[in-house]
Parts: structure tokens; C-alpha cells; sequence
């Protein structure tokens, strides 16, 4: 049974990584589950500089999924070099480095750092709905997905995905856009932009007022993204959103997504990654399917 | 042997006052939670119902090692407190644990000062400190006269007690008690609400007490994974090289003068 997949000339043990953010640089969920075992490790954003994050409350319960307005706080490329790239190195999977930054010599810089660095690809979040400059605002507008696209990959060592923001009118028009621009791949969802009022504080649940919703809650939003963006572009997509078993994970690659990063699933079971590519396994043995590869994008 | 994700039992369960439920939780002798618990720890409590994805950070208020059970004393303060406080012996849950750094047990004579639901970290804490020799001293800060857990402390502190309505003890505060008796100590152990914190902080700074403080924050891994729980903190953190300290892996316990409040 074949469960490896390539993305964007990457071999993958299998096609399971974790959605950036919710999974540090791996060290605290290293306690409960093997690193070895995942397709990849997508890591927390980093920046050129330490950022600090929005004030607290920063995260917060919605049904069926969660809010949060972390603010992508990092320590930045220095002592993600020095300290956390060499804890992932020590195992046996891809690290995908996510990229963030205000301007776009920010994001330069972070790409040029870790063009000398054993890093399998870069994923560059241009859809932060947390972070008033940078984020989002290069996700929203075609012209500046495929210029951000096009400088990033002038400068890259590594194949490249653009994370896409679904706060958009049509998500498979920003696709084309990084493609157009030269991106190797493209990664969706990011979170969707939510609110949560408290009725008996009268108050935001979130400093931020606005957070990014997650969780199970928006997976059938996730899955009709990535079916229009598969069906758009030439190059691989990563899907997310939601995932929090193998059949959902199933889901994403049916609906043609060539890898799937598992997020919020984490906070709700710590070894929600190694569920996942067990239960893809389970389920190919059930239905005899001797290749993973045979499912991504089945369902048309 | 660290964090362990597990599933507990509940051994019993009962209403202390109205709102606020106690729980005793047994693990299994492989997956035993209590035996790696120290005081000041919380763990992880999740919802058995799948639309609540995040697990309720919970402090742990009592541990028996030995038998492998540990108590939690909590408020129903949402949907999932409530469905926790609903379950019946024998009824099961994951359990993430223990978590966070605790408190350092100093010798000497102890000050525990819990306001609120800060009130049932203290207990394993007076018991601790009373089993090493120490002279405890618990200050239990109530809005009114229902005095949950008091009981509980006295076989191993000097128990003194404020209630915002005056119904019992010290009308006022905490900090309002402590002047009252004239406490003195070599130690400062708290929990409780923010501006109960502030006042305990600034009361050991003016004393020269060594303080320590539980923080309590939003959290959704509860690992220091996610960077949610942060705290601002006076020098910069080891994580991010920012100025914040995660509360679920650097705290909750932190000494005083470590953190803006």
C-alpha cells in the first residue's frame, strides 16, 4: 500500500502535515506524537524580526470550531535558525517553513535566510486576517498575489506555496494569480474571519475583536475551496480546514488536494496527526486501494 | 515521566456550593496523573461532546498519588464546566496532564492567599507545605458568606477569611485580612482573580515577601504550542525573545515580579 505522495517535487512519506500555527515548531507535540511519522512539519510563521502577537484574550470557543487572533507572535529567523529549524532537521520529515512578514522585504528577507538552510519548501501566508499590515492584505488582491509571488520566487531556494485566504469573492482567481506568479503550490484554507460577542459581559470574546475561525465547523467551506482551486490551477494544492479525522482528510484529497495539514484537530486530540494518516491507511485497506494517489481528486 | 494524555473515571462528584462542584478523577496505574502532580499544576479536562473542540484548563486541587486520584474543585462557568459538573461516577473523560510549572515550595512560615475559584490550588499546597514543617497561614478571600473548602484547610493552616459583603471575617479583601491579623512570612503563594493579584503583588513588594502568583488565561492547547495564553512578562520571554510568557508552560505560577499585571 502506497500512502507517499510529491508535491511540487517533494516526496512525502505520506500526505499528512500540520496547518502552521498549531503546531509550535514541533517540539511540544513531539511529546505525543513521532515526528517521523508525518508527511511534514509545517511550522509556526516566522518573520524577519521577533514579533510580539495582540494583546489576550487571544483564542476562544465557537460551536464546532474555535476563534483566534494570535498575531502571528514569533521570535523571528535568528533564533528560528538557530534553534528551531535544528530540532526538526533531527527527524525524518519535510520541514515546511510558513513565511510571514508586513512588507514585502520582509518577507524577502525570511526567504533569503533560509535559502542556505535544509528546508524542504516554504509556505508564505499572505492571508493572516490577525495582523493589521502585511497578512491578508497580499491575499486579497490579485495583482499583488502574483507580484508578491513573483519576487519570492526570484529569491527562493525552495518550491514555494502561497497560502490563500478564503475572506475572499473567488478564491480560484487568487490561485491563478500565484500560479501566474510562479508558485509551486497553493495551500487553503487560512481562517475565515469571525466574531464572538459575549452577551453577559457585553463585551468582544477576543482583545482583537476579530478572530480566525477554525475547527470542523468550516470544513465544507474548505472542501468547496479546494475543488475550485484544483480545478483552476495546474499546480498542487494543500488542503485544509477542519480536518480532524482520516475520512475528512479523504475528503480534501478526493476533492483534489495533493497533501492535507491537520490544525485544530491538535488542541482537541494531541495525536490528531498520527489519527489522521491511520485512518487514511484503515481506509485504503477497507476499500483496497493500493495507492493514495489513485484518490486525489477522484471526486469530480 | 511528564505530560500524560489519558482517560479519567469519575470517582465522585458533589456541589460544594451553588456553582462550584467537586470531583475526584481516578487514573489508571500506567496512566497515573496524580502520582506526577505537584502543587499550583492544572490539567486539561475535555469535553466528551465534539462541537466543544477545547479542552477547560482546570487547577488541581487535591492529589492522592498512591491510589491514583486526583481532585479538581471548578465553576460551572459555560457549557463545558456545565457538562463536566453533570457527569456521574463512573462516567469517563480525556485527560490531559499535569501541566505547567507549579509552585516552589519554600520553607519557613507560608502565606496562601486563594480568592475565589483560586481558592482550590491552595489546598494540595497547605497540605504540602504543612507535611515538610512549615507554618501555614491560608487567607481565603469570598464574595459572600458561603465559605466553601475553609473547612478543608483547617487541619493544616491557620485558616483567616474576607468576604466582600462582610458576612464572614475580614470585611474586604484579601490583602484587607492579611493587615487585619498581621501576617507575617517568609512566602507569598496566591491564585485568584487579576486585581486580588495586583493587590498581593504590591503587598509583597512592600513587605520584602517572596510572591508567587497563579495566572489564569484563555488557552486552547494548553502545551505552548499555540501562543495563546500569554502573559506580558518584565524581561524578554525564552520562546518568542518578545516580552511574553506562556502561561500554560511558564506559569501558571509565576514569581511576581516576573510579570505586568
Amino acid at each position: 500500500m502506497n500512502l507517499s505522495v510529491d508535491f511540487a517535487g517533494v516526496r512525502m512519506k505520506n500526505p499528512v502535515t500540520t496547518a502552521s500555527g498549531t503546531f509550535g515548531s514541533g517540539a511540544e507535540y513531539g511529546e505525543f506524537v513521532d515526528l517521523n511519522c508525518l508527511g511534514a512539519v509545517t511550522t509556526k510563521g516566522v518573520a524577519n524580526k521577533p514579533w510580539p502577537g495582540n494583546p489576550t484574550p487571544r483564542v476562544c470557543e465557537t460551536y464546532g470550531g474555535m476563534l483566534n487572533a494570535i498575531g502571528l507572535q514569533n521570535p523571528g529567523i535568528d533564533v528560528f535558525v538557530d534553534r528551531d529549524l535544528p530540532f526538526l532537521q533531527k527527524y525524518d520529515t519535510n520541514v515546511i517553513v510558513n513565511v510571514c512578514g508586513r512588507t514585502e522585504e520582509d518577507y524577502l528577507e525570511v526567504v533569503e535566510r533560509l535559502a542556505s538552510q535544509e528546508v524542504q519548501m516554504l509556505e508564505i501566508n499572505i492571508s493572516c486576517p490577525n495582523v493589521e499590515a502585511g497578512g491578508i492584505a497580499f491575499g486579497q488582491d490579485p495583482k499583488m498575489v502574483e507580484r508578491i509571488t513573483r519576487r519570492i520566487k526570484e529569491k527562493a531556494k525552495q518550491p514555494v506555496i502561497m497560502k490563500l485566504s478564503p475572506n475572499v469573492t473567488d478564491i480560484a482567481e487568487m490561485a491563478r494569480a500565484a500560479e501566474a506568479g510562479g508558485a509551486d503550490g497553493v495551500s487553503l484554507i487560512n481562517t475565515l474571519t469571525g466574531m464572538k460577542i459575549d452577551v453577559h459581559r457585553r463585551a468582544f470574546a477576543l482583545a482583537n475583536k476579530t478572530g480566525g475561525m477554525s475547527g470542523p465547523a468550516v470544513k465544507p467551506v474548505a472542501v468547496r475551496m479546494v475543488y475550485q482551486v484544483a480545478r483552476a490551477v495546474q499546480i498542487p494544492v494543500l488542503g485544509m480546514g477542519g480536518i480532524q479525522t482520516g475520512e475528512d482528510a479523504l475528503e480534501f484529497l478526493m476533492a483534489g488536494a495533493t497533501m492535507v495539514a491537520v490544525g485544530t484537530a491538535n488542541f482537541h486530540n494531541p495525536t490528531a496527526t498520527a489519527d489522521v494518516i491511520a485512518g487514511i491507511g484503515r481506509f485504503m485497506e477497507e476499500q483496497g486501494v493500493e495507492d493514495v494517489r489513485e484518490l486525489i481528486g477522484c471526486v469530480r | 515521566m511528564g505530560k500524560i494524555m489519558t482517560t479519567g473515571t469519575v470517582k465522585s462528584q458533589e456541589m460544594l456550593s451553588p456553582g462550584i462542584y467537586s470531583m475526584w478523577i481516578q487514573f489508571g496505574r500506567e496512566e497515573n496523573v496524580a502520582a506526577q502532580a505537584v502543587p499550583g499544576q492544572f490539567i486539561s479536562m475535555y469535553s466528551n461532546e465534539g462541537s466543544r473542540l477545547l479542552p477547560r484548563p482546570i487547577s488541581i486541587c487535591e492529589t492522592d498519588g498512591e491510589q491514583g486520584c486526583l481532585r479538581v474543585v471548578y465553576r460551572v462557568a459555560g457549557k463545558g464546566t456545565e457538562e463536566f459538573s453533570k457527569m456521574q461516577p463512573g462516567d469517563s473523560l480525556p485527560i490531559l496532564g499535569p501541566l505547567g510549572n507549579g509552585f516552589s515550595l519554600g520553607e519557613g512560615k507560608a502565606i496562601l492567599i486563594g480568592g475565589g475559584i483560586g481558592i482550590p490550588p491552595m489546598l494540595e499546597l497547605a497540605k504540602q507545605l504543612s507535611r515538610m514543617g512549615s507554618q501555614v497561614q491560608v487567607v481565603l478571600g469570598y464574595r459572600d458568606g458561603d465559605l466553601f473548602l475553609k473547612e478543608e484547610f483547617e487541619p493544616y493552616a491557620s485558616v483567616f477569611v474576607s468576604t466582600e459583603d462582610g458576612s464572614s471575617g475580614t470585611k474586604g479583601n484579601v490583602i484587607d485580612a492579611v493587615r487585619e491579623h498581621g501576617l507575617t512570612g517568609d512566602g507569598i503563594y496566591s491564585c485568584g482573580p487579576t486585581p486580588m493579584l495586583r493587590g498581593v503583588k504590591a503587598f509583597g513588594e512592600e513587605q520584602g515577601i517572596f510572591t508567587q502568583i497563579s495566572l489564569e488565561e484563555r488557552m486552547a492547547c494548553g502545551i505552548g504550542a499555540c501562543l495563546g495564553c500569554v502573559c506580558q512578562s518584565r524581561e524578554v520571554d525564552g520562546h518568542s525573545h518578545v516580552r511574553n510568557k506562556r502561561v500554560c508552560k511558564e506559569g501558571p505560577v509565576f514569581e511576581a515580579g516576573e510579570v505586568e499585571l
